[in-house]
């Protein structure tokens, strides 16, 4: 993994919405395979680095590069907005928090799961479907549901649905927005025990934001701690979560509740 | 052919003013050099309400000239209410020629049918149109639609069709049934029934669209492809009525369900009336 290229590179990103610094100097390389867990309490930036390295906010200053499929690293401000798009619904995922965001709840789950499948230009009904039923085994979701709309899913089956359109297309890299926000301890459980399969299974790199540390012990192997925009501490995960350096990561670490 | 009315005093030939006869035309000029793209237009206010062909009415009345003989049709019908009263209305403003006949007619106004009889060249057929975005229902967004249809991404169009045989077993959609326009924009023929669709593809005529609520016009050239979506495994079909028309004896045409008395009496008669007439007029003489 070490002597490859960075799938994707942040430099010097900062973006400020008038006066206010939302995120500011934020660098960092992510490899193929990896999974980078971005924490922090709410209002420290972590969703506003997610939309600057998924290309839907411009920075005011710094740059994303990303590695495409052709092994050529390009700057995501380079890219047309055709090609960010496409990049956007084959090579990318993107998993929200509210689920209503990244489904589309009027039409089936099998609908849902084949839409990225038709984008690209399938145009056969039965393999489309078939597609869509391994998909819906491969998240835990019973086969006679696919007919159903998302509306009559769970939090939980609404998560994993998700998961299952983005992934559909084979990505390798999938930016995850606090994706068990909201969601029972029980459900989060299936949910990260289901995405840690996938990733290891799929080897696809993940960002995965959350203010759960235990989420990010769970499936990362480095850590960003941001604070107020700025990055306070990063490194392995399991080494900054057990003897955290900076004093606002003693804070986090020990402001988790001991079962 | 109904002999000419003088028109009524105080308004401009067709209704419209001359510079809003210009700016619809310059659209419609726009639309026909892209096949199937949507041209905004600054729709006028009609004397009739939206929902009534308000779109159709205003090409119509830009393209209109006093040597033109126009037909009207609601349905395939020219008797129905629509059709009757903005062939009047037509009359009055321009005082031009009117008729039932389709192969009389330069240009023809529908709300739904393409008559049966076929176009030729140098007719123009104007379709009233209601919701011109065939992505509407699923990206409610025009923004995004515009982004859409600008970097060809019709995925989505799809995943309706995709809905159709998931829920029905088979492509259930039965008119604005989605079309691919000279192989780039994505088209809804508006309220036009699918049987109707292959009758576009290829057609010697000028096809124009107006939506006068939603303020585009769009328009298909003559002897342009015209591609109704399908997939692979089920493919795109018409679904010609299995019955002869009860009236005419027709068959392949496309009919229209008329009950007869409370008790479940009905019977199946061509749509197009004009076709019907005709078919039985040419039965009476032989």
């Amino acid at each position: 993994m070490s002597d490859e290229a960075p799938l994707l590179i942040a430099e010097g990103l900062t973006k400020a919405y008038g006066s206010r610094l939302a995120l500011e100097n934020v660098s960092f390389s992510l490899y193929e395979g990896e999974a980078l867990a971005v924490v922090g309490e709410s209002g420290s930036g972590k969703t506003t680095l997610l939309n600057l390295l998924s290309g839907i906010v411009a920075p005011t200053a710094g740059k994303v590069a990303y590695r495409m499929r052709d092994l050529r690293t390009r700057d995501l401000q380079d890219l047309t907005e055709a090609e960010r798009r496409f990049l956007m619904r084959t090579d990318w995922g993107f998993v929200r928090q509210d689920a209503r965001e990244g489904l589309r709840m009027a039409v089936s789950a099998g609908a849902n799961v084949g839409e990225r499948l038709m984008g690209v230009g399938e145009r056969s009904y039965g393999r489309i479907r078939n597609v869509a039923l391994e998909w819906l085994d491969r998240v835990e979701i019973d086969r006679d549901r696919i007919d159903d709309a998302p509306t009559s899913f769970s939090g939980g089956m609404r998560q994993r649905l998700q998961l299952a359109r983005n992934l559909v297309t084979s990505p390798r890299l999938v930016f995850l927005d606090e994706p068990t926000g909201g969601l029972d301890v029980s459900v989060q459980a299936r949910l990260l025990d289901l995405l840690r399969a996938l990733v290891a299974d799929l080897g696809v790199a993940i960002v995965i934001v959350t203010h759960d540390l235990a989420v990010a012990r769970l499936l990362s192997h480095r850590i960003l701690v941001m604070r107020r925009g700025e990055v306070v501490e990063t490194g392995l995960t399991d080494q900054v979560l057990d003897d955290p350096q900076d004093a606002y990561t003693q804070l986090l670490v020990s402001s988790v509740l001991q079962a | 052919m109904s002999a000419r009315a003088a028109p009524t005093s105080g308004y401009n030939f067709a209704y419209l003013d001359e510079q809003t006869k210009r700016m619809i035309r310059r659209a419609l000029l726009k639309a026909v050099a892209i096949p199937g793209y949507q041209v905004p237009f600054a729709s006028r206010e009609m004397p009739m309400p939206y929902g009534w062909g308000t779109g159709g009415v205003q090409v119509t009345a830009a393209i209109l000239g006093e040597g033109d003989v126009l037909k009207v049709i609601d349905q395939g019908s020219d008797d129905t209410t629509n059709a009757v009263s903005i062939r009047k209305f037509f009359e009055k403003t321009a005082g031009v020629a009117t008729t039932t006949h389709t192969a009389e007619a330069t240009i023809i106004q529908t709300r739904h049918r393409i008559p049966e009889t076929p176009l030729r060249e140098g007719q123009t057929i104007v379709y009233q149109v209601p919701i011109p975005e065939p992505l509407r229902f699923l990206e409610p967004r025009e923004t995004e639609t515009r982004t859409m249809h600008a970097l060809e991404e019709y995925g989505l169009m799809h995943v309706k069709l995709y809905e159709d045989i998931a829920r029905h077993g088979h492509i259930a959609t039965s008119y604005a049934y989605p079309v691919k326009v000279a192989g780039r924009y994505m088209m809804d023929p508006s309220p036009t029934p699918k049987f109707d669709n292959p009758k576009m593809n290829r057609s010697p005529t000028l096809q124009l669209f107006g939506a006068g609520r939603e303020k585009r016009v769009y328009a298909v050239p003559p002897y342009t492809d015209v591609v109704s979506l399908d997939f692979e495994d089920h493919p795109f079909d018409p679904d010609p009525p299995a019955e002869p028309c009860a009236l005419c004896g027709a068959r392949g045409v496309y009919l229209d369900e008329i009950v007869l008395d409370d008790s479940g009496g009905r019977m199946f008669a061509c749509s197009d009336t004009d076709f019907c007439e005709s078919n039985r007029a040419k039965a009476g003489n032989s």
